[in-house]
């Protein structure tokens, strides 16, 4: 199973995915004038500021070379996984619905927060089970879900709410307290906490976010072998 | 030809920008403000007009979460 990593300009969180990437499995990156994915077999869209975070966090990030390969990519089937910064480009990209906005509180906050899985089903939260809490930091100023109701609520029907803050941990004035989602075919997957920095307990004392990587590896090998 | 694009929250988002100025003011002893909703201004030369709506779309505003105004100035070099 071979993970393909993006690197912007400004991106800064593509190492350590990296490095959370090959606990399960290989990983490259792949650089964002690049149009050629390597062969991967999931890209992850790291964390950063890709581009200065310039009009909007991703919206030029989005137009990229490496990035219109992903959508095709997508589009086809191909999982992707969208960190913080790597969420709001997948939004930027329509890969995702809905949009991340400024923090309720106006400030960037890194903390740890307390997640819960409520789609355990997917392709990203397999190795999950239902209701299972994750430990994973966060770190951002512009995490603020937000989707418009109608939208919501089909999401919540089709199950693309796949992981929310515990009661009192969502920081940031998140709608219904989301913290990650999928689109309506399960194959693209938004968080704005970050898993890649939760692989070793070591490490903040969690490794709850290799539940994430874990999770795509079983779906690509799942998929392989049939 | 210049122009010159507005782009503010939708009605009905959390501004908390807006809502964070909108306590500031009077503080500062300036009375009776209210409604306060900050968004971004760009101004550029284009030489189609008609592009301006497709780049508003597209790129420099998100019409999920943002509303835009393009306003043609005149007398533009």
């Amino acid at each position: 199973m071979r993970f393909g990593v993006l690197q912007f300009p400004g991106s800064c969180d593509e190492v350590d995915a990296l490095q959370a990437a090959r606990r399960v499995g290989d990983a490259e990156l792949i650089w964002h004038a690049d149009r050629d994915l390597k062969g991967a077999d999931a890209i992850v869209v790291p964390g950063g500021f890709s581009y200065g975070d310039y009009l909007r966090a991703g919206a030029i990030a989005r137009f990229s070379p490496a990035m219109e390969s992903v959508i095709a990519f997508a589009r086809d089937g191909g999982l992707v996984l969208g960190i913080c910064n790597g969420f709001q480009v997948l939004c930027e990209a329509q890969l995702l619905p809905g949009a991340l906005l400024v923090n309720s509180n106006l400030r960037f906050t890194f903390r740890q927060v307390e997640l819960e899985v409520l789609n355990s089903g997917g392709a990203f939260t397999r190795a999950c089970v239902l209701d299972q809490r994750l430990s994973i930091p966060a770190k951002h100023a512009w995490g603020r879900y937000h989707a418009d109701p109608d939208t919501l609520v089909a999401m919540d029907r089709r199950g693309q709410l796949v992981l929310r803050y515990a009661p009192g941990e969502n920081f940031n004035g998140s709608l219904h307290d989301i913290a990650g989602v999928c689109n309506e075919a399960g194959n693209v997957f938004g968080m704005m906490p970050h898993p890649e920095h939760a692989v070793d307990e070591l490490m903040g004392g969690s490794a709850d976010g290799l539940k994430i990587f874990e999770s795509m590896r079983l779906t690509v090998e799942g998929v392989h072998s049939r | 030809m210049r122009a010159r694009v507005l782009i503010r929250p939708k009605a009905g988002i959390l501004d908390p920008q807006g809502v964070a100025v909108e306590r500031a003011l009077p503080a500062l002893g300036f009375a009776g403000v209210g409604n306060v909703h900050i968004g971004r201004l760009v101004e550029l030369d284009v030489e189609d007009a008609a592009q301006l709506e497709p780049m508003c779309r597209k790129l420099l505003a998100n019409p999920l979460v943002e509303d835009y105004e393009v306003e043609l100035l005149d007398g533009s070099a």
